[in-house]
């Protein structure tokens, strides 16, 4: 174990690294230079390139982007040339929006898939089953952001229960702005549903077939806890892995629901940065975002190997 | 023939496909209006019998002009596909062939384009090349290298291992024509059935793009531009937000059924990747 663990930290050192590099060479080849965007066209050449001298543009690549992994290593960051902040606060105040929406979206997510793919597994090829998946089939198929708009139609534009978009921010109004975020975390919920249901269901007729299953079926065992207490719980650490996997990319993944709502999120934000040209905000939000998706498949191999001794072994 | 149009998910996912390409192929002949053809007296109507699924805010008929975006999302579908094909295959049967340091950088390189989250990068490739039709493809192609790298990887490792590509071996074919001749064909059913998925990913991640405005640009019809638009006359024009919209799920949903549909039929045992 500890082996494996060192070979797979060793791979995400390199695998962060050379996302940094990426993501910084990547935004160093974009034309539109900073100091003329924060000037402005008038700004004569001289004063552009004292600017440029300032913010360090005029050093090497290298020497930039050791002076930004520096930056973000010590927890210093980088500075946002729009707002006019430390881009680490922009990042926490607008991931008090994204991730409260992630997380409210997986859950919305695992209450519609895990009791349908155990049903859909449990009456597999029958009309009940066939009904589900030509759901999740469906789900697979629709726009989130178009579920999304469609919600604002029903429930905003005809009856009018939320409003369609706009979020009024935590200290002002709690229950205000857990409303704001429903509609957006039903459509991203329930689209992410249909890819749990279609596993769970999958992972459950696996385990289902299992000899310690048909052992707890013939000792008499009653049919519910053979399902809900036996083969549930293994059926679900497939799904856990999966719902891990989805939870970093959703933090990355809602950046065209918060444009369909409105919400000042971490999506909007670096949406905005781009358009913007706010080079540190997106330079930082993208490592983020990457690192986080990295982070999580790593922490998901682990807790793989931890309980299936055969993968250290490859 | 028969045996695939048996198969339920074949024969639903045909016939949307069908409706889809169809759609596309006599927009190019005919359509109800010129897709692009303003009417300042029939604007943001409802569907009616002279516009079947009603006009935008502008009166341009909506039903042309979801024809028209037919056209659009399937370039799309086969542009990006053939981008992930094309480099995906190459690379993933070197990656095979030579194993060691050659798999290992594909390998690495790969993981690297998985951990950018996708959705973002497009938006940043777009947005760097400037938003355009062609550059949303190359920003969707990008990502599908590695999927098909990891595919074809997956599947011809288990054949260079298999007994009639050692008697290929041993009767004096070189590598490269085992390759051409034996390793290709043998990965073709796996590509063709994870080519029309992508396919209809294809068409999903387009249209988010264009719903951001970095897709096709106005006054090009594209489904997901056309969502974005109805979005500010949702409270007069309902109906603008609709029919888009159904027509991205109808043509994702006939991909995707085609898809699972040539599974089924065509290699039952395949190995999923990703």
């Amino acid at each position: 174990m500890v082996r494996y663990f060192i070979k797979k930290l060793i791979t995400l050192v390199v695998l962060l690294l050379l996302v940094s590099i990426t993501v910084f060479s990547v935004l160093y080849v974009l034309p539109g230079d900073p100091a003329q965007i924060i000037l402005g066209l008038n700004a004569t050449e001289e004063t552009l390139a004292n600017l440029r001298a300032e913010l360090g543009l005029d050093r090497s690549f290298w020497v930039q982007y050791l002076g930004w992994i520096g930056d973000i290593l010590s927890g210093k960051g980088s500075w946002s040339i729009n707002y006019d902040m430390p881009v680490y606060d922009l990042i926490l105040s607008r991931l008090a929006v994204t991730g409260p929406l992630a997380l409210m979206a997986m859950l919305i997510g695992i209450v519609i898939s895990v009791p349908l793919g155990i049903y859909a597994a449990r009456h597999q090829n029958r009309p009940g089953d066939m009904i589900v998946m030509f759901f999740t089939q469906l789900g697979l198929a629709t726009p989130e952001f178009w579920l999304g708009i469609l919600l604002i139609l029903l429930f905003a534009v005809k009856l009018g229960l939320f409003s369609a978009g706009g979020f009024p921010g935590w200290s002002v109004d709690v229950w205000g702005s857990l409303k704001a975020l429903l509609l957006p975390a039903f459509a991203l919920g329930v689209i992410r549903a249909s890819i749990l249901t279609r596993l769970t269901r999958s992972s459950m007729l696996d385990v289902l077939r299992e000899d310690y299953v048909r052992t707890a079926r013939a000792k008499g065992l009653r049919e519910r806890s053979v399902v809900y207490v036996h083969a549930l719980k293994n059926a679900l650490v497939p799904v856990l892995t999966i719902l891990g996997l989805q939870l970093g990319q959703l933090l990355a993944g809602a950046i065209i629901i918060e444009n369909v709502y409105y919400l000042p999120g971490l999506g909007r934000l670096v949406f905005q940065a781009i358009g913007q040209r706010d080079l540190p905000v997106v330079r930082e939000i993208v490592l983020f975002m990457a690192a986080a998706v990295i982070i999580v498949n790593f922490l998901v191999d682990m807790a793989y190997a931890s309980i299936d001794p055969r993968i250290r072994l490859e | 023939m028969k045996k695939y149009f048996t198969n339920l998910n074949f024969s639903l996912g045909f016939a949307l496909s069908f409706v889809v390409i169809a759609m596309a192929v006599i927009s190019f002949a005919w359509t109800p209006y010129k897709p692009n053809a303003m009417n300042a007296r029939h604007r943001l109507e409802a569907p009616s019998i002279s516009h079947p699924l009603g006009t935008d805010q502008y009166g341009r008929d909506t039903l042309s002009r979801v024809m028209v975006g037919a056209v659009n999302s399937i370039v799309v579908g086969l542009v990006t596909v053939a981008i992930g094909l094309s480099l995906g295959v190459l690379l993933g049967l070197i990656s095979a062939y030579y194993g060691r340091w050659a798999d290992e950088s594909i390998m690495r390189f790969s993981d690297l384009l998985f951990g950018f989250p996708a959705i973002l990068t497009a938006i940043l490739i777009t947005s760097i090349l400037g938003p355009s039709a062609i550059n949303a493809m190359l920003a969707i192609g990008i990502f599908y290298i590695p999927v098909f790298a990891r595919l074809t990887r997956a599947v011809s490792m288990t054949l260079w291992e298999r007994e009639f590509v050692a008697a290929a071996r041993a009767s004096g074919a070189s590598e490269w024509a085992i390759t051409i001749r034996h390793i290709l064909p043998n990965i073709l059913s796996p590509l063709i059935i994870q080519g029309t998925i992508q396919f209809a990913v294809a068409i999903l991640a387009e249209a988010g793009l264009s719903y951001l405005g970095l897709g096709a640009q106005p006054p090009h019809a594209s489904w997901g531009r056309m969502l974005n638009e109805a979005q500010t006359f949702m409270d007069i024009s309902p109906w603008m937000a609709i029919f888009p919209g159904v027509a991205i799920a109808l043509a994702v949903l006939g991909f995707n059924l085609l898809g699972d549909g040539l599974r089924d039929t065509l290699d039952p045992k395949m190995v999923k990747v990703r």
